[in-house]
């Protein structure tokens, strides 16, 4: 069990900043996050991009603003559990005890979400009943291609990751056959990688099926996918039978399992206090793109601000016999741990 | 120089929403739609990379062509027809007066 002051769900610019203006408190910081690096939506999604709005730097790459907050709580020793999701939370003798998906489980007095857009999931096509298939056959991520080995598999999307998947469950020889379903008739994928594709389909390697979707699902007796209905934009639907059927249209962001944790919401946001950013739950504070409140806006310094003021009221439910008193980092410099 | 246009948009009910979109303000229609509190989410902030402001154009508006990034992310989204356009990726112009959106379906 890891055990902390402030246990933070998520490590993108707030969280991190957090860190800081609790250490300044003598808090001690964990923060997990689903994705393997730090920095959330900065580093997985623009780190190339410049900020032009952070006070005091005229411009800042998305990336460079991750690694100097990195370099600020440096000193703060913060631990991390990354690619990981925080999944559930339970409640014992004032402490929260947060399980990822993975079972690792952290205990703190505080938990402080700051999760951003939330957890990148996979997109999953409009097909009715998708969800029953899911591990009956239907995978939007392919986590070991050995559960492929001589089955018959069915993937659809036309971007990098199915046409990489394509080539090389094909070029290994791990299934015993694959079609491609794509929308269109070109793929948007690396170069190499669509020849490559377009070469296998040519040499009758794989079954390439353009300007089509997959648009139903048939159940074999057991409830597993038994075969799949594809919709031609023009010679209507065939059937195909498969073994496993997977999609791969990319990732997109959504509150996750934190949505279950009994916050009040408002518009796929945890609604807050703007005293100190508390949500209904006493214990748990939400910062951030994740949080809600009348006048809120999603800008990296309205976080760093409201992150700083969740901290001080932590400080208050930690230690409820300390006063505190505010400190100058000019004056007192900053003694980390 | 007109400084708003109109623009309609037709949300998941049907219902024809005619705005007032001021062309002065560097907005784009995934931007209007939030403005006027119409049910589009936005959720990657305008940066191509959601398709949650899926729209379909339904006037003859003439649009500039489309980026890279928005045929990419496009290419992974559903509900996509030969009209279909992200709203975050359409500045609004004076060109545009009259145009016509449908909201994709979620």
């Amino acid at each position: 069990m890891i055990e902390t002051d402030l246990l933070i769900i998520g490590a993108g610019p707030c969280g991190l900043f957090t860190v800081f203006e609790a250490g300044l408190l003598k808090m001690r910081c964990h923060l997990i996050d689903s994705l393997p690096t730090p920095g959330g939506q900065l580093t997985e999604i623009y780190p190339k991009k410049p900020i032009y709005d952070i006070p005091g730097f005229p411009v800042v790459n998305a990336g460079e603003l991750v690694d100097n907050l990195m370099k600020q709580i440096e000193v703060f020793k913060p631990a991390f559990t990354l690619g990981e999701t925080a999944q559930t939370i339970d409640e014992a003798e004032g402490k929260f005890i947060v399980t990822t998906n993975k079972g690792t489980q952290h205990q703190a007095p505080v938990v402080l979400i700051a999760g951003g857009l939330g957890v990148f999931e996979p997109r999953k096509p409009p097909i009715e009943n998708l969800e029953q298939f899911e591990d009956k056959g239907v995978e939007y991520i392919i986590r070991d291609p050995e559960l492929y080995r001589d089955k018959k598999v069915v993937i659809s999307g036309g971007g990098d990751s199915a046409l990489d998947w394509t080539i090389y469950l094909m070029e290994n020889k791990i299934v015993k056959n694959l079609v491609l379903v794509h929308r269109r008739t070109s793929f948007r994928g690396h170069l190499d990688s669509v020849q490559k594709v377009m070469d296998m389909a040519q040499a009758g390697k794989i079954e390439l099926i353009t300007e089509s979707e997959v648009t139903g699902i048939n159940a074999g007796p057991h409830g597993q996918v038994a075969s799949v209905v594809i919709n031609h934009a023009t010679h209507g639907n065939i059937t195909k039978e498969t073994d496993h059927f997977i999609p791969l249209f990319g990732l997109t962001p959504s509150l996750g399992p934190i949505a279950d944790w009994g916050l009040e919401l408002e518009k796929g946001a945890v609604k807050v206090n703007t005293f100190d950013y508390s949500t209904n739950r006493p214990g748990i504070y939400a910062v951030g793109d994740i949080n809600t409140y009348p006048g809120k806006l999603k800008l990296i310094l309205c976080g760093f601000h409201e992150g700083t003021l969740a901290v001080q009221s932590a400080f208050a439910r930690i230690h409820p016999n300390k006063k505190n008193v505010l400190k100058y980092t000019t004056v007192n410099g900053v003694n980390g741990f | 120089m007109k400084d708003t246009i109109k623009v309609t948009i037709i949300d998941r009910e049907e219902t024809h929403h005619t705005l007032d979109a001021p062309t002065d303000m560097n907005l784009n229609m995934m931007e209007l739609c939030k403005m006027y509190e119409l049910p589009v989410e936005g959720t990657c902030g305008g940066m191509a990379l959601c398709a949650s402001c899926q729209v379909y154009l339904e006037s003859d508006t003439s649009l500039p062509e489309q980026s890279e990034a928005e045929l990419t992310m496009l290419d992974q989204a559903f509900h996509v027809k030969d009209n279909s356009r992200l709203g975050c990726q359409i500045r609004i112009t004076e060109a545009m007066d009259g145009i016509v959106l449908r909201l994709a379906p979620r």
